[in-house]
């Protein structure tokens, strides 16, 4: 298997702040890792970093061999690196359906002359995105919410189709920021179901995710970051037991009485 | 049932362009129809970047007046013929605005609007006082018209007749239609909705943003451009108002009443703007107030203009029978 994922070193200051300090890690290709950590730990900063929407102050991120640092966000996707955002981002005055073809545009090749010429290489690509749209909806389960407006569905089929988005543009690692921000308990069992559909299609995921219960129960590994810096990283109930991630969820001297 | 409403529509309103230069003999009512055919031009263009694209762009004007300017030198210094002229010019404007893009379109929002409002500005005064090649003030008089067509046996198309200016017109307005709406309904017109959308998470999911709306300002400029060719030859006098941001403005309103990202939105607001104060026989200087008056009151309770309201009611139509439906 081997790492998918290698960071090394990465900092980034914001001013005087350090968001990320001397961060590395590595993702193995297949696992679900979860990144958790009290809020302003750096978690999205770390997304932001690998995806190349911030530029790291030092240090290098890698894809297998491939170093990625600071390439814009475009081309991380094109090289098999999606992700979804923590407000939910959608095109939202787009249908469903037509939300999943647009991102399904950066695996198709027809350009401004084919669009003039309608040529067969316009008509093949846009039967692919739409062919491929509809795949992933019926991954995601929102088949019957095609044609609706993106803004007019509920918030959870909205969660679903942020994810939708990340996943049609067929990435090789899913950086998935908080899937579960704002659902409901029963909610979350149709979303961390999808999790696990996707890993066990063959996409490695790196999860931000602040509801414990689901981290312990869907992560292989987990990263703990506090103040920009890893403080512990291990399988589940390891870092469970771990006493600095105590401190840092739950401030010092918690354990000892 | 919906789609041939909508086929034989087109089709009646298109007979009906058709045929009206038969009809219509007033040449005061024929220039009105033909202005009205050069601005819907240039405001289809300018909705291709500011309506589906999502960029405020202040300076189409002066890439109609690039435009013009460019015909009327070719065609009167270098004695070039019409019908080279056109492509060229509009070529020129499209490139203009890929040079100009390429700045200011790494800015956003109101940056943009005002990047693109000074280069306006600029254009004008150079066109103003480099009178070397343009005339300066004096302007460029006796631009000859569109070149005749030959047609076998001896026969040729020319276009001396108002009759004639008008079909040379509405040919260009059925083209500009034509290619619009091909690369608006294609792929690439979907990434620049994406662009208009959410520009972070269109580039997230592997849109390159710059590529793409340099792309959509490149051939929004090339048809401001055909505008200015046509408007240059039909008049047969330019000066350098023609290049100003008064020209911009009035296409960006022609666009907001119509409807912003619409196909048919620029083509009405436009008739409706150009028509309505000249039969109305308002006065040019209550025109600017009555253009102020209509926007405040569009931006205020219709600010999708006219086709956006339009759509917005067959919406809530549709809306209303799906909860007929499940009830």
């Amino acid at each position: 298997m081997g790492a998918i994922l290698t960071i090394q070193g990465l900092t980034r200051f914001f001013g005087g702040l350090a968001a990320v300090m001397d961060l590395s890690f590595q993702v193995q290709s297949g696992e679900i890792l979860s990144l958790i950590g009290p809020n302003g730990a750096g978690k999205t900063t770390v997304f932001n970093l690998i995806t190349g929407t911030l530029l790291p102050t030092q240090g290098k991120v890698l894809l297998k061999d491939h170093e990625i640092t600071g390439l814009r966000p475009y081309k991380t996707t094109a090289l098999g690196v999606a992700r979804t955002f923590q407000t939910t981002s959608l095109f939202y005055d787009e249908t469903v359906i037509d939300n999943l073809i647009v991102s399904y545009r950066c695996r198709t090749r027809m350009g401004f002359w084919d669009a003039l010429i309608h040529t067969s290489r316009s008509r093949k690509d846009e039967r692919r995105c739409r062919q491929k749209a509809e795949e992933t909806l019926e991954f995601i389960g929102l088949m019957e919410r095609a044609s609706e407006l993106a803004r007019n569905i509920p918030q959870e089929s909205q969660k679903r189709l942020a994810l939708g988005l990340a996943l049609v543009t067929e990435p090789k690692l899913l950086l998935l920021d908080e899937p579960m921000g704002g659902l409901a308990e029963e909610e979350n069992i149709g979303m961390m179901a999808i999790i696990q559909k996707v890993r066990a299609s063959g996409i490695t995921v790196l999860l931000i995710e602040h509801k414990m219960k689901i981290v312990m129960n869907i992560s292989d590994r987990i990263i703990v970051l506090n103040y920009g810096q890893k403080i512990a990283e291990g399988l589940p109930q390891e870092v469970g037991r771990n006493s600095a991630v105590i401190e840092a969820y739950l401030g010092a001297g918690y354990g000892e009485n | 049932m919906n789609q041939m409403v909508r086929k034989w529509l087109i089709l009646t309103i298109l007979a009906i362009a058709v045929i009206i230069p038969l009809v219509v003999t007033n040449k005061y009512y024929m220039n009105i129809l033909i202005m009205s055919g050069i601005w819907s031009i240039v405001a289809l263009s300018l909705n291709l970047i500011l309506g589906y694209t999502g960029q405020v762009n202040l300076a189409h004007g002066a890439f109609f007046g690039i435009g013009a300017y460019a015909s009327a030198l070719m065609m009167l210094k270098l004695n070039m013929n019409f019908w080279l002229v056109l492509p060229l010019a509009a070529a020129i404007a499209g490139f203009f605005g890929f040079l100009i893009g390429l700045p200011a379109l790494r800015t956003r929002g109101s940056y943009f609007a005002i990047g693109t409002l000074c280069f306006n500005i600029i254009v004008t005064l150079i066109v103003d006082r480099w009178e070397g090649l343009t005339e300066g003030a004096r302007g460029l008089m006796g631009i000859p018209g569109p070149s005749p067509i030959p047609l076998p046996w001896g026969a040729e198309i020319t276009f001396k007749t108002m009759a004639a200016q008008y079909y040379l017109v509405l040919c260009f307005l059925l083209l500009t239609i034509f290619v619009l709406r091909r690369i608006i309904q294609s792929l690439v017109g979907r990434t620049f909705r994406a662009i208009r959308g959410n520009e972070e998470l269109a580039e997230a999911v592997g849109i390159q943003p710059m590529r793409t709306k340099i792309l959509s300002f490149t051939v929004s400029c090339f048809f401001a451009g055909i505008g200015g060719v046509l408007y240059a030859s039909y008049i047969g006098f330019l000066s350098p108002e023609i290049t100003d941001y008064h020209v911009s403005f009035d296409s960006l309103i022609y666009v907001m009443i119509g409807g912003v990202g619409t196909i048919v939105g620029p083509i009405i607001g436009t008739l409706l703007i150009v028509t309505i104060p000249e039969t109305l026989h308002i006065a040019a200087e209550f025109r600017l107030l009555l253009y102020g008056l209509i926007l405040i009151v569009m931006i205020i309770y219709l600010p999708r203009g006219i086709v956006g309201w339009l759509k917005s009611l067959k919406e809530r139509k549709r809306k209303q029978e799906v909860s007929w439906e499940q009830s």
